[in-house]
């Protein structure tokens, strides 16, 4: 029998924005079996609920990730309105779906720069931020922040945007689009990006299902599963269908996010097209949510849950979050099971981990 | 538009009774969850098939509660197992990785939720 050595892998290493570890089981090279901890930044933010009103924890609910703010705040929100009987402006719907796509947009250029940096494609890093800055400049101009927001309250959303700002919204979209499109094909097209990801972190469709994964992770190894086609809030009125990779290795998972980009801007366009002009951005809001629901949307990193339980008092009786970060640890222990040493960073990027929402 | 939600109250001792069907039908375990209420502890293992929702719920008491594990037939509910442990201190016997309290690497000692380490420790 080999000799086994232990390899800590984190908290920190040059790929991890945030900290998760990972202890390596080796045979040699190759990594036999990967244990993974958690809770370095472990805050709590459930048990403040106690403390704070319903209504105030949209604010909490928007801070438990940097990159997909906007996402959780909606999650949220849905929960309380599903319990309070809340019926949310068709206009506050579309907002919450532009938001929501857009962030889709800003999170996948952050990963396609993450990941291009990862192994060393250093420029396609720079020019995936530089397109990302362009989509934060329409978050800056739509809700005031660029990374965390306060635009989503219980019964509609904060902030309104007028027509002309649509229209040129719009146009700036194409912008964004076409330079998109040269980032999207270098990654789509590239021998070295492919040869790279290729055959790396497998994880078949079976094992997606069995093991829980979410998301894009999800989606690349053929399970066409997306959170939105439950037709929450007012994707019941935006035209879509999964998009999906059948190879189930790293590169798959990034073609997954390349695709998916450009099915946000078609969303982007959808909502506005659909947005009713004029009418209110918020329903009233009476009383205090008594009931249950677990909401499920579909962040950039895959499905979220949050499960809200009110006890007819303004203080919620449980607030709990599984983030998809957090789903798919599981299907990460498996696909580095067997993998190589030095393909550890890749499979890891490639789940898009989000430490700040799994320690939530 | 809300999805509509399917809860179904079983008895701890059919939960893996009932779980090891879903798994054989190709039903994703979508979270666990516990909830801490005053007289009780409610425990939720959600899963999902074409975007169906069905949740099984039991009810444990406060003081001294356990469960069995169900990292036999869904080997991912190991991480929900070890949250569980450590926020609420509930027993869960054969976790296939049972981290042993030390799920979340915090100085606090598991379980962290504060009413419920009270009442465990003078059990």
């Amino acid at each position: 029998m080999p000799n086994r050595t232990v390899i800590p892998f984190g908290p920190h290493h040059p790929v991890l924005p945030e900290p998760i570890h990972l202890d390596l089981v080796l045979e040699d090279e190759k990594v036999v079996e990967a244990i993974p901890n958690v809770g370095f930044i472990h805050r709590g933010l459930e048990l403040l609920c106690e403390k704070k009103p319903f209504q105030d924890m949209v604010l909490v609910a928007e801070r438990i990730c940097g990159i997909c703010s906007l996402v959780h705040g909606i999650g949220f929100v849905n929960g309380v309105e599903k319990i309070m009987n809340i019926q949310v402006p068709e206009r506050a719907e579309m907002l919450r779906v532009f938001w929501s796509e857009l962030s889709r947009v800003h999170s996948h250029l952050l990963w396609l720069g993450l990941a291009a940096d990862g192994i060393g494609f250093e420029s396609l890093f720079m020019h995936s931020w530089r397109v990302r800055e362009l989509v934060l400049d329409i978050f800056e101009e739509t809700t005031g922040g660029r990374v965390i927001f306060d635009a989503i309250k219980v019964g509609g959303v904060k902030k309104n945007i007028n027509k002309e700002t649509l229209d040129r919204i719009l146009k700036q979209l194409e912008k964004v689009e076409e330079e998109y499109r040269q980032i999207a094909d270098v990654f789509v097209n590239d021998f070295t990006i492919a040869h790279r990801w290729s055959g790396v972190g497998l994880l078949t469709k079976e094992q997606a299902i069995t093991l829980g994964a979410v998301g894009p992770t999800a989606r690349a190894s053929g399970l066409a599963m997306d959170t939105r086609m439950i037709k929450y809030g007012g994707y019941d009125k935006i035209t879509m269908e999964p998009i999906v990779e059948t190879a189930g290795d790293c590169y798959a998972r990034a073609l997954v996010r390349v695709r998916e980009v450009y099915q946000s801007f078609d969303q982007i366009r959808q909502a506005i097209s659909k947005m009713p002009e004029g009418g209110e951005t918020e329903a009233k809001v009476t009383g205090f949510p008594t009931g249950e629901y677990f909401s499920r949307v579909e962040q950039p990193r895959g499905e979220v849950i949050y499960y809200v339980k009110g006890n007819g008092t303004k203080y919620l009786e449980r607030f709990r979050v599984r983030t998809p970060t957090f789903a798919n640890i599981p299907p990460l222990v498996q696909m580095l099971a067997g993998c190589d040493l030095a393909d550890v960073p890749a499979i890891v990027l490639a789940i898009d981990p989000c430490i700040s929402c799994t320690e939530r | 538009m809300f999805e509509s939600q399917e809860y179904i109250t079983i008895k701890k001792e059919e939960l893996l009774e009932k779980t090891a069907p879903l798994f054989k039908s190709g039903h994703r375990l979508v979270q666990i969850c516990c909830t801490k209420l005053p007289d009780k502890l409610i425990m939720d293992y959600s899963f999902d098939k074409d975007y169906k929702f069905i949740d099984y719920r039991i009810e444990l008491p406060l003081e001294g509660a356990s469960l069995p594990s169900i990292t036999g037939i869904y080997f991912a509910a190991f991480t929900y197992e070890n949250e569980i442990h450590d926020l609420f201190g509930i027993n869960v016997i054969g976790n296939a990785l049972d981290f042993g309290g030390k799920f979340y690497r915090i100085n606090e000692t598991a379980p962290f939720n504060k009413v419920v380490k009270k009442e465990v420790k003078n059990a």
